[in-house]
C-alpha cells in the first residue's frame, strides 16, 4: 500500500486547487463585467441592426402575404404542376382582394424583382380583377396573354415562400429560368459580379499606389532624427485629422475643369483653354481622393515597422561588398513586409467599402459597390441591398480575419 | 465634474427647444428657395408656424422608403405626377379631399380652377414644369436649335450632362431621332422603339455626365464642366435671369410635366400639413411662386395674376413653358407610361450606363 | 538620413531625387487641405485663384462667405446687426444649426464611447478575460465593416428597436438619442485601441499595491489607474469625437430634419451648388482638426514621460 500524498489545501482547509480554480473564476467574470455594458450596447446598434438587415437578404413577404389564395395551391401542387383552373381562381381571388388593400404594387414588386417587365401586368389585372368571371383560366388569359407564361409561374412560386434564395440570384446576376434552373442573365444585365470585380480591381489599384507613394516617405521619416521625424509626421497626420468631406471639398476645387490644376496647366501654356483635362466626376477622380484618404492608413504601420529595422544590418551588407540595390532588395525590404502587410490589408479593407468618396466624385463611372448598395436602398429594393451588403461583408470579415491572423488587430495603432 | 454637468445642461436645452414645425421635403436650389419665399415665408408670417424645408433629390423616392419603414420624418414632399399616382396606388399617401382646398377669388371651386387633371386622389399640383436643354452662348454664339442638335457632338462639340435616369431621357432622344412629339411614347412602347432610345444616348454617352440634383445642372454649365445640359427649366432661368449667366434655353423638344405637394401616410403633423397645402395651393401662392422661378401656375385663376420676377423688370411669360411660342415641338409627360415602367426602365438605364 | 561619405555619383543623384520625390508625396498630402484657406476669402463665386488674389490686390478678398454662413437661412438677414439679429442668427442660420447640432451628438457620443469603451479596454487588458480576441475583434469592427451596411442596418433597426422581440417601442430614427448612439459605435474602436495602447504599459502591479494597501477599487482605479492612462482616454475621446464630428452616413440614413449636421450640409452643399461658403466651412473645420492634432501630439508626448517610455 503506497501512502497516498496530502492534498494540498488552503488556511481554511478547502483543497487548494477547487480554491485556485474559484479565484480565477472570479476574476474572468471580473474581467468580463467590464467588458459587458460595452458588449451590450455593440450588440444592440451594431450585431442586431446588421443581423436583422442580412435576413431580409433572404425573407421577403411582399407577394406571400397578398396573395395567400395562390400560396396556398402552390404548397399544395409541386413543382412542375400545370397551373389548372384552381390556380387560375386562386389568382383571381387574390387579385381582387389586392386591388381592395391596394397591394398589388406590393406583389408586383415582388415579382417584379425577378422577372421585369411585369408590374404592369399586376396593376392593371388588379383593377379589373372584381369583374373577372370563370372560367378564370380565359378571363385571365384575355386579360393579359402573360399569365400563361411559365416564367411568370415560376417567378411566383418561388416568391410564394417568403424564404428566397432570389435576390442571392440577383445580386450574382443569375436567374430562374423557364423550367425552373438557373441560369445567367443577358449579357446587358449582367452588373453585380462586375461591380464587385470592379470594386476589387479599383481598390487594389488604389492600395498599390498608397504603397508606393507611403514607401518613401515612411522610410525617410523612419530614419531621420525624432525631432525632425515628428514635425514631418504632423504633415501625414494633419490630412488623417481633417473631415473627409473638407479633403473632398479641397479635391474638387483643385481638379474640376475650371479647377486650380487646369487654371495652371492652361497658364503654363501645357493645354490648351479647350483641352482641359477632366480628372474628377469620374474613375480618376475616385482612384486620387481615395489614395489621398487612405494614405496616412498606409504611412503609419510602415513607419513603426521601419522604426524597428537597425540600420546596422544595411551597412553589415553593404560592406560585405553588396550594391545599394541588393542590399535594399536583399535586406531592407524584407524586414519591411509586416508593415506592408499590415498597411496594405487595412488599406484594401477600407477602400472596398467605401461610399463617399465615389458618390461625390466618382461621376458615372467611377462607382463602387457600396453606392450600388444605397442606390437600392433609395430605390426601396431592401432585399438586394441586403444581398448585396451580405456579400460585400463576407469578403470585408474574411479580410479581417486574414488581417486579424497576420497581423493581430491589438497592433492596430492610430498616430 | 460640476462644469460638466451644466454644460450637458446647456446642450440638452438646446437640443429639444425645436418645436412642431410643418417639414416640406422638395427639390433643392432655386426651386426649392421658390418655394420658400412663395409659400412658407407667407405660411410662417401667418400661422407663425415655422416651415422646414429639406431637400432631397427626387422626394419620391425618400418618401417611398420613409413610409415602408414607418419612419416618416416630413409632412409635405412635392413629387412627379408618375410617382404621386404610383405612391397614392400603393397606399403611400395621405388622400386630399378637394373640398379643403380653397376656391378662386371669383368664387370657382378648385375643382374647376386647377387646370385638367392636376388634382388627384392625393395629390395637388403646383406648378408645370419642364425639363429642356440648355447651353452655354459663350461657347457657341450661333447656339443649337433644335433637340437633334444636344445629339450631335460633330455640329456641336463639348460635353453633355443629363439627368441620371430613364424619364425625360428618352423621350428626349426620340424626338431628337425625328420621331414626332404625339408619337413618342407609342414609339416607347415596343422593344424597338426602346432601343432606338437608347442607340441615340449611345451617341453621346461617352462625353456625358450625369447628374442628380437639379441644382447641378446649372453648376456644371457655370463651370465650365459641360456646354450643354437637360435641365428643369427654371433653374435655367434662375441662373440666367438672378446670376446673368450667359445660358440659353432650347425649348424644342421639352418635355412638361405637373409638379405636385403630397402628404405621406404617417407623416408626423398630418393636421398642419393639410392646413399648409391648402395655404400654398391658393390662387395668390401660386401666383406669386413665378415671381421667384419660371414655372406656370396650375391653377387658372393664377395666371392673370403672373407678372414680373422679383428682380422687377423681367417678363416671366416668355420664360414659361406653357407660353405658346415655346410649345412648338413640346411633349406632355405620360404619367400612364411611366407609373409601371419607371422601375423596369430605370433597371435597363442603370445596366446601359454601367456597361462600358 | 545623411548621406553616407561613400556614396558613388550614381548614389548621390539617387540621393537628391529621393528627396525630391518626398517632398512631392508630402505636397501631394498636404496641399490639398491648405489650398482651401485663401480660397474662402475670394471676393468672386468661383473656386479659384483670380487675377486679383494673385496680385494681392485686396479688393480680390473679402470675408463675404464667412458672413454667409451666418446669415444663410435666417428670417431677417438683411436687419440692423444688433442682438436680435445675433439672436436669429443663432435660432435659424442653418450653419449655425448644423454646428450646434454637430457639437451636441458629437459631445454626447463621444461621453458614451469614452466611458463604455474605457471600461471595456479595462477588463480586455486583464490577462483572465476570457474569449479576450474574439470580443476585441468584435469590438473593433465597426471600424472595418463598411458604414453603408452598418447605417442600411441601423436604418431598419432603428426605426423600431424592439420589434425584433415584437413590441413597440417608438423609434431611434429621427432622434438625437438614435444618432449619438450610432456615433458612439462608430467611436467605440478608436477608444478600444487608444486605451489599450496605454494599458499595454501599465504595470498592474501599481493597482494590486494601491488594494493591498487598503484602496477600495473605486478608489484604486480613480487615484492610480485613471491619472496614468488619462492620455490614452483623452485622445481616443478625441478621435471619437472626431468621428462623430466628421460622419455622414449614419446620419444620411437614420437623422431626421432636425439633425442636420455640418458634415451632412456639406454634403448637400458640395452635391449641389457648391459656393465658396462650403470652402469657408471646410477652412474653419482645417482649424479645428489642426487644434485637436496639435492637443493629441501633446497628449501623447505626456503619456510617453509620465510612463517613462523613451520615444524610440
Amino acid at each position: 500500500m503506497t501512502d497516498v500524498p496530502p492534498l494540498l489545501t488552503t488556511a481554511d482547509g478547502r483543497p487548494l486547487k477547487a480554491a485556485l480554480a474559484s479565484a480565477q473564476g472570479r476574476a474572468r467574470r471580473k474581467a468580463f463585467y467590464l467588458v459587458a455594458p460595452l458588449l451590450l450596447f455593440v450588440v444592440f446598434s451594431f450585431i442586431l441592426p446588421i443581423g436583422q438587415m442580412l435576413h431580409r437578404s433572404i425573407y421577403h413577404d411582399g407577394f406571400s402575404s397578398t396573395a395567400p389564395n395562390l400560396s396556398a395551391w402552390f404548397a399544395a401542387n409541386p413543382s412542375g404542376t400545370e397551373p389548372d383552373e384552381a390556380a387560375f381562381a386562386a389568382l383571381a381571388a387574390d387579385l381582387a382582394e389586392m386591388k381592395k388593400n391596394k397591394t398589388a404594387g406590393e406583389a408586383a414588386t415582388r415579382i417584379n424583382y425577378t422577372v421585369s417587365a411585369t408590374r404592369s401586368l399586376f396593376t392593371a389585372t388588379a383593377r379589373k380583377a372584381d369583374k373577372l368571371q370563370p372560367p378564370f383560366k380565359e378571363a385571365l388569359l384575355a386579360e393579359d396573354a402573360k399569365w400563361g407564361e411559365p416564367v411568370i409561374w415560376q417567378a411566383m412560386r418561388a416568391a410564394s415562400n417568403p424564404y428566397t434564395t432570389d435576390f442571392y440570384l440577383i445580386a450574382t446576376d443569375r436567374a430562374r429560368g423557364a423550367d425552373g434552373g438557373i441560369e445567367q442573365v443577358p449579357e446587358n444585365e449582367r452588373i453585380y459580379l462586375w461591380l464587385f470585380g470592379k470594386t476589387f480591381i479599383l481598390s487594389g489599384l488604389i492600395t498599390f499606389i498608397c504603397l508606393i507613394l507611403a514607401f518613401p516617405i515612411a522610410h525617410l521619416l523612419a530614419t531621420l532624427p525624432m525631432a525632425k521625424s515628428n514635425l514631418l509626421m504632423i504633415l501625414v497626420l494633419l490630412p488623417f485629422w481633417t473631415s473627409l468631406l473638407v479633403r473632398t471639398t479641397s479635391w474638387i476645387v483643385l481638379l474640376q475643369g475650371q479647377g486650380v490644376v487646369n487654371n495652371i496647366l492652361v497658364s503654363l501654356g501645357m493645354i490648351g483653354e479647350d483641352g482641359r483635362i477632366t480628372m474628377i466626376y469620374n474613375q480618376t477622380g475616385t482612384i486620387i481622393v481615395m489614395t489621398h484618404i487612405l494614405l496616412p492608413f498606409m504611412v503609419l504601420p510602415l513607419y513603426s515597422v521601419m522604426r524597428t529595422i537597425k540600420p546596422s544590418y544595411a551597412r553589415a551588407a553593404r560592406s560585405l561588398g553588396a550594391t545599394s540595390w541588393t542590399t535594399f532588395r536583399r535586406i531592407y525590404l524584407p524586414q519591411t513586409l509586416p508593415g506592408i502587410g499590415a498597411g496594405a490589408l487595412l488599406v484594401f479593407i477600407l477602400a472596398v467599402g467605401y461610399y463617399i468618396t465615389p458618390a461625390l466624385v466618382g461621376g458615372a463611372d467611377g462607382q463602387l459597390i457600396s453606392n450600388l448598395i444605397q442606390f437600392h436602398m433609395s430605390k426601396s429594393n431592401w432585399s438586394l441591398a441586403a444581398a448585396l451588403s451580405g456579400m460585400l461583408l463576407v469578403g470585408v470579415l474574411l479580410l479581417y480575419w486574414l488581417y486579424d491572423r497576420l497581423v493581430g488587430i491589438d497592433k492596430l495603432k492610430l498616430g | 465634474m460640476k462644469k460638466i454637468l451644466t454644460l450637458s445642461t446647456a446642450l440638452t436645452a438646446v437640443a429639444f427647444a425645436a418645436q412642431a414645425d410643418v417639414t416640406v421635403m422638395s427639390w433643392g436650389g432655386a426651386y426649392s428657395q421658390s418655394q420658400l419665399e412663395a409659400y412658407a415665408k407667407p405660411y410662417t408670417a401667418q400661422t407663425g408656424v415655422k416651415v422646414n424645408m429639406v431637400d432631397a433629390d427626387n422626394p419620391a423616392t425618400p418618401v417611398k422608403a420613409m413610409v415602408e419603414a414607418s419612419n416618416v420624418t416630413v409632412d409635405v414632399a412635392d413629387v412627379e405626377y408618375a410617382d404621386a399616382i404610383r405612391l397614392c396606388d400603393e397606399g403611400m399617401l395621405e388622400t386630399i379631399d378637394p373640398a379643403m382646398l380653397p376656391a378662386a377669388p371669383d368664387g370657382t371651386p378648385a375643382t374647376e380652377d386647377f387646370l385638367p387633371g392636376a388634382l388627384t386622389d392625393c395629390a395637388v399640383s403646383t406648378i408645370v414644369f419642364s425639363t429642356v436643354f440648355a447651353y452655354d452662348t459663350s461657347k457657341f454664339p450661333e447656339g443649337p436649335k433644335s433637340i437633334a442638335d444636344f445629339f450631335d457632338l460633330e455640329k456641336f462639340p463639348g460635353k453633355r450632362a443629363m439627368r441620371k435616369g430613364a424619364k425625360a431621357n428618352l423621350e428626349m432622344a426620340l424626338m431628337a431621332d425625328g420621331v414626332p412629339a404625339a408619337d413618342v411614347y407609342a414609339t416607347l412602347e415596343t422593344p424597338e422603339g426602346l432601343d432606338r432610345a437608347f442607340a441615340m444616348l449611345d451617341k453621346i454617352k461617352k462625353d456625358t455626365i450625369w447628374w442628380e440634383a437639379g441644382a447641378q445642372p446649372p453648376q456644371l454649365l457655370a463651370d465650365g464642366e459641360v456646354a450643354m445640359t437637360t435641365a428643369y427649366n427654371g433653374r435655367i432661368f434662375a441662373a440666367a435671369v438672378a446670376e446673368n449667366k450667359p445660358f440659353q434655353v432650347v425649348w424644342d423638344g421639352q418635355v412638361l410635366e405637373y409638379d405636385l405637394f403630397v402628404i405621406p401616410k404617417g407623416a408626423p403633423n398630418l393636421e398642419e400639413a393639410k392646413k399648409f397645402v391648402a395655404f400654398a395651393t391658393d390662387t395668390q401662392r401660386l401666383a406669386d411662386q413665378a415671381k421667384w422661378i419660371s414655372y406656370g401656375p396650375a391653377r387658372k385663376s393664377s395666371g392673370p395674376l403672373v407678372g414680373l420676377y422679383q428682380d422687377g423688370k423681367t417678363e416671366m411669360g416668355p420664360h414659361m413653358p406653357t407660353s405658346a411660342e415655346n410649345l412648338t415641338n413640346a411633349l406632355p409627360s405620360s404619367y400612364e407610361f411611366w407609373v409601371d415602367r419607371d422601375s423596369e426602365l430605370n433597371e435597363r438605364f442603370n445596366a446601359w450606363l454601367a456597361a462600358n | 538620413m545623411a548621406l553616407p561619405v561613400y556614396a558613388d555619383p550614381l548614389e548621390r543623384v539617387w540621393y537628391y531625387t529621393y528627396h525630391a520625390i518626398c517632398v512631392a508625396i508630402f505636397v501631394f498630402l498636404i496641399a490639398p487641405i491648405l489650398i482651401v484657406m485663401p480660397l474662402s476669402f475670394n471676393a468672386e463665386p468661383y473656386f479659384t485663384f483670380t487675377t486679383k488674389m494673385l496680385t494681392f490686390d485686396p479688393s480680390g478678398y473679402s470675408l463675404r462667405w464667412y458672413d454667409l454662413l451666418l446669415t444663410f437661412g435666417m428670417v431677417a438677414p438683411d436687419a440692423a446687426r444688433d442682438s436680435s439679429w445675433w439672436a436669429d442668427v443663432w435660432q435659424n442660420a442653418t450653419w449655425v444649426r448644423a454646428a450646434k447640432n454637430s457639437v451636441i451628438i458629437g459631445f454626447w457620443s463621444t461621453i458614451l464611447a469614452t466611458s463604455l469603451g474605457t471600461l471595456a479596454a479595462l477588463g480586455l487588458a486583464r490577462p483572465e478575460m476570457p474569449y479576450r480576441r474574439l470580443i476585441m475583434a468584435v469590438l473593433i469592427s465597426p471600424m472595418i465593416v463598411p458604414i453603408i451596411i452598418i447605417a442600411t442596418g441601423l436604418f431598419f433597426f432603428y426605426s423600431s428597436p424592439c420589434g425584433i422581440v415584437g413590441m413597440d417601442c417608438g423609434r431611434l430614427t429621427s432622434t438625437y438619442t438614435g444618432v449619438v448612439m450610432a456615433h458612439a459605435t462608430l467611436g467605440i474602436p478608436f477608444v478600444i485601441i487608444t486605451v489599450t495602447a496605454t494599458l499595454i504599459g501599465f504595470d498592474q502591479s501599481l493597482s494590486r499595491a494601491a488594494a493591498s494597501l487598503g484602496a477600495s477599487p473605486s478608489r484604486t482605479f480613480f487615484k492610480v489607474v485613471l491619472p496614468l492612462i488619462l492620455p490614452g482616454v483623452v485622445s481616443g475621446a478625441l478621435f471619437a469625437f472626431v468621428t462623430s464630428f466628421d460622419e455622414v452616413v449614419a446620419v444620411l440614413f437614420i437623422a431626421g430634419p432636425e439633425q442636420q449636421t455640418i458634415p451632412r450640409q456639406m454634403w448637400n452643399g458640395i452635391r449641389e451648388q457648391i459656393s465658396p461658403a462650403i470652402l469657408s466651412v471646410a477652412t474653419i473645420l482645417v482649424l479645428i482638426s489642426i487644434a485637436l492634432l496639435a492637443t493629441v501630439e501633446l497628449l501623447r508626448r505626456r503619456s510617453e514621460r509620465i510612463r517613462g517610455v523613451t520615444p524610440q
